[in-house]
């Protein structure tokens, strides 16, 4: 997903005669398809664009955690409750997996989440708006679940070994998200009455461009693309990933009785693919800066659980020294 | 939580299989190393059995390694039983 613009600090693509011996062994690997894992010698610009990339994605799951948490006290029967808490436990763990798979290249993950608290470090836009009514939390599972798997499946091939199995087992919890929240969506408009189905669709109408968003900016504004590509760090860019996501996800949304918010959007015979309107960019960048709706929320809770869940850690810490105490004893 | 040790996650899915590496989890001690590997690994049953072992005294082979270690049981061939050809009248051994 849920890495938007992760800079990879390389201007231009290195030709093979520019590259070093160790260079052009890394690239011949990586162009077999072998995996690289975290003792292999590799470029340091790939082990940064990584870092930097998979701590973005766990900060994404975490904060991910948020908009949903709104909802836990509020949502209408204990079923319901029930999924959503499992959902929220899943990105916890999500953000754990990543954050975990980060350290193999040698990473801190105090400093990870310092860079993020400190708002250096960056997670995907599509949490920095709120979740207004119930109908978000379907929304949200479908849609902004929906756009993740879509990027996450391809990420499974993605060319860092631990990265790669980090999704593999994202990827098998992710699906349960997807389906929990269209049937929410399913139910409110099979069953609801029309000030829920309102609701319903109100809360596409809010989803829908940021949830396009999520897939970053056009593949020709995107300079740090091309050697993700060639790193296969990305396997698929993002205009592609976005294309994907549309089709598959124009059907449901009919199924359900439901528009998206635009006007140009239609069914392309000769392309085989859905047509679309034009981006807000302005807005993704703004609240990829920090200018969205609910940026210093996000952030300020974040710190806020960090700050006040320190005296646990560090009873944590007290305690087992005094276990290992007793035990030398 | 760089003051947490690190450890290593193994899980056995089923009985009768081995343990296999899962992934790691950060634990003030081995006691909350078990409960954060039960809480991180195995939230759909994914395991029987649980191990996890402290990141630093795990001792593996560095990947420049991997010729000097390997390579001698490349050219091996007669420790498989597929070397040795056996007329088919003797049938299955």
């Amino acid at each position: 997903m849920y890495a938007q613009l992760v800079d990879t600090g390389t201007k231009r693509l290195k030709t093979r005669e520019e590259m070093s011996p160790e260079e052009r062994d890394f690239q011949d690997k990586i162009d077999a398809e072998t995996k690289i894992e975290a003792k292999n010698w590799m470029p340091d610009a790939y082990r940064k664009t990584l870092v930097r990339q998979i701590s973005q994605h766990a900060h994404s799951e975490i904060v991910g955690m948020l908009p949903e948490g709104n909802w836990l006290t509020r949502a209408p029967t204990l079923k319901r409750k029930l999924q959503l808490m499992a959902k929220i436990q899943d990105e916890a763990g999500h953000g754990l997996y990543l954050y975990s798979a980060m350290e193999t290249l040698g990473a801190d993950r105090d400093e990870e989440v310092q860079k993020l608290h400190d708002g250096k470090a960056k997670y995907s836009s599509i949490f920095n708006y709120p979740t207004l009514n119930w109908a978000d939390m379907g929304a949200v599972g479908w849609l902004v679940d929906g756009a993740a798997i879509v990027n996450q499946v391809v990420l499974q091939r993605t060319s860092y070994g631990p990265y790669s199995r980090a999704m593999v087992r994202i990827c098998k919890e992710e699906s349960f998200h997807q389906r929990q929240g269209f049937q929410i969506l399913l139910d409110m408009m099979r069953e609801g009455t029309q000030a829920q189905k309102d609701m319903v669709q109100d809360a596409i109408n809010r989803l829908w461009w940021p949830a396009l968003m999520m897939f970053g900016p056009h593949d020709d504004e995107s300079p740090n693309s091309q050697q993700s590509m060639v790193w296969k760090i990305k396997r698929k860019s993002n205009d592609e990933l976005r294309q994907m996501f549309i089709d598959q996800t124009i059907p449901q949304l009919e199924f359900l009785g439901c528009t998206a918010p635009d006007p140009d959007l239609k069914w392309n015979e000769e392309t085989g693919h859905y047509d679309f309107g034009a981006i807000d960019w302005k807005e993704f960048y703004d609240v990829l800066k920090g200018d969205g709706p609910c940026n210093r929320e996000r952030i300020s809770t974040r710190r806020k659980a960090i700050d006040e869940g320190t005296w646990v850690r560090e009873a944590a810490v007290a305690y087992a020294a005094k276990q290992k105490q007793r035990a030398a004893a | 939580m760089s003051e947490w040790r690190l450890y290593e996650v193994f899980v056995r899915s089923k009985h009768g299989l081995n343990h296999k590496h899962v992934g790691s989890v950060h634990a003030a001690d081995n006691e909350m190393a078990m409960e954060n590997a039960r809480d991180l690994y195995t939230r759909r049953s994914e395991g029987v059995s649980i191990w996890v072992v402290p990141s630093d005294t795990i001792t593996a082979s560095a990947s420049d390694e991997k010729e000097i270690l390997f390579d001698p049981a490349e050219d091996k061939v007669y420790r498989h039983a597929s070397f040795y050809k056996l007329p088919d009248e003797v049938g299955h051994m």
